[in-house]
């Protein structure tokens, strides 16, 4: 092969790291193009969607709950997105080793770059939805302020969540289908003890009882769609609390998920 | 199951003098054959509690140990279920082998079965760069290398249609040209010249054979035509039912080989 452009680029990757940063890139792209092919307005779906569910959910809801939160389209638009980045990204995960099967079996690849490539991919999906949240606080005047800075620190951490949870269930269900189905239900379940639709004072000024109150304190989702409301919606800084809260569950959650995976991934392809 | 306590190494440098390009030492590889599949929670707990929870092994390599010095061309004999491709993806990395070691130095082309990692829904330019990506190369060099395999795979006309609508023949053709753009250090080759027509096969066994006399390409090959083996490699291993039966220059391994039939 006398060609003249050999030793101009080094041809292989220099570690590991770097490769998996190629693939995840090609795969994340591969998603999305996937995704949006043959669809007529495409990438447009992904702003459309969120309005959508906004507008339906406004309708049912304010009337419902009587609602007095102001500009609550935009507190419910928030609530949703930041709820569907964790539970589009870790129900695509759950399936995501098994998917993957095809290319375990026949080519050497680092196993943990399947469920984070989904969640990269709803990350990407999410980015989409941050232009119909623009639209809707262009709607209601809404000025965004400098603590949307605070942005990529609450992505991050629930980014970190979700590869955490990612991991573990990938893993699980290499060994037991069932978490699959399991997980759609507790993402029902989860969905409800999140406030996207309703508020914290509700519960209070309902006269919850005190377990249910630690409950949905202690929920993750709670708080990072409690952190991205604030910094969107209540222009504020994010309290110690919710912080403290988002950066705890992201660090468990992660290091449990490394732990499981790490454990399990060497018998991946005997069962797949 | 015991978690497989194997290692495998890959090194990016190749075999310094002195240092063999592939070790294989004492590989065994186990698979699970439960006779039925347990994949769902309620039934493992039951047969856990009735103690059912069997499995039966089977040892697709016991204990095999060979080493191929930078360079060499080895072939890998054996016949249908003999083991040869458990062992070539336990070298490839795509299997970790249960027990034993096995260390490699230098990048590997493993052309064990072209088009895997491909997404049929993608076009070929899309695969071409995704296939890159888990080959190991880095962007730049499949941007600088792009018209290259396009030209080898004689696929111009069709860079741009989803992968779908090709022949097997072509797919083969363009995960041929991708594996082999540069010239790997550790070059696996397994029956992938039977696909494609004459004309690719040959051009295939022409690049093959270019690497082969470079000196500096370590080549595993496996065909189920010894007289393709006996022509292209020096060196043969003979793997039957899972064990290391031979190991030696190519035409006393391979007359060895044909005489079990006689």
């Amino acid at each position: 092969m006398a060609d003249t452009t050999e030793g101009t680029f080094v041809s292989h990757a220099r570690n590991d790291f770097e490769k998996d940063l190629f693939v995840l890139k090609q795969l994340v792209t591969k998603d999305f193009k996937i995704k949006y092919r043959r669809s007529f307005l495409g990438v447009a779906w992904s702003v459309l969607n969120p309005l959508l569910m906004m507008v339906v959910m406004s309708i049912v809801f304010s009337t419902l709950l009587g609602s007095n939160i102001e500009n609550f389209p935009l507190y419910l638009i928030l609530g949703n997105i930041t709820y569907s980045l964790m539970s589009d990204s870790t129900s695509k995960a759950v399936t995501s080793i098994l998917d993957a099967a095809p290319l375990l079996k026949k080519v050497k690849i680092d196993r943990f770059v399947f469920p984070v490539q989904k969640i990269l991919f709803a990350l990407v999906n999410f980015a989409f939805s941050l232009i119909a949240v623009a639209i809707v606080m262009l709607w209601f005047r809404v000025v965004p302020t400098w603590h949307i800075i605070w942005l990529p620190v609450c992505l991050g951490l629930l980014m970190v969540f979700c590869i955490g949870i990612g991991l573990v269930l990938s893993a699980a269900t290499v060994f037991f289908r069932d978490v699959i189905h399991l997980w759609s239900v507790v993402l029902t379940a989860w969905n409800y003890i999140t406030p996207v639709f309703w508020d914290f004072q509700m519960l209070l000024d309902r006269g919850a009882p005190s377990w249910t109150l630690a409950i949905v304190k202690a929920n993750p989702m709670y708080g990072f769609v409690t952190f991205m409301r604030d910094i969107v919606l209540w222009q504020q800084n994010p309290s110690l609390g919710i912080l403290a809260l988002c950066t705890v569950w992201a660090v468990v959650m992660l290091v449990f998920g490394i732990i499981v995976f790490r454990k399990t991934e060497h018998k991946f392809i005997l069962y797949i | 199951m015991a978690a497989p306590t194997g290692i495998y190494r890959q090194y990016n440098t190749p075999a310094a003098a002195g240092e063999y390009a592939i070790e294989v030492d004492d590989v065994t590889m186990i698979f699970n054959m439960a006779s039925e599949q347990l994949n769902n929670l309620k039934e493992y707990f039951i047969k856990l509690m009735r103690r059912e929870l069997f499995f039966s092994e089977f040892r697709a390599l016991k204990h095999v140990s060979f080493k191929v010095k930078r360079g060499d061309v080895v072939g890998l004999v054996g016949t249908n279920g003999s083991g040869k491709s458990t062992m070539l993806k336990i070298i490839a990395g795509v299997l970790e082998p249960s027990e034993g070691s096995c260390t490699v130095r230098g990048n590997i082309a493993p052309l064990i079965e072209l088009g895997a990692g491909f997404d049929m829904e993608l076009t070929a330019r899309e695969n071409i760069y995704l296939n890159g990506a888990l080959l190991g190369y880095t962007k730049k060099f499949i941007d600088s290398k792009f018209d290259e395999i396009v030209e080898f795979a004689e696929l111009r006309d069709f860079v741009d249609m989803p992968l779908k609508n090709y022949s097997s023949g072509m797919v083969a053709r363009i995960a041929f040209a991708i594996a082999t753009i540069t010239e790997p250090d550790i070059l696996i080759v397994d029956e992938t010249l039977s696909v494609g027509d004459v004309f690719f096969q040959q051009k295939c066994e022409e690049r093959i054979q270019h690497f082969i006399e470079s000196g500096d390409v370590t080549v595993l090959f496996v065909s189920h035509s010894i007289e393709q083996v006996e022509r292209i490699c020096q060196r043969a291993v003979w793997i039957e039912k899972g064990d290391l039966r031979m190991d030696g220059p190519v035409d006393e391994v391979c007359q060895a080989y044909r005489n079990q039939f006689a």
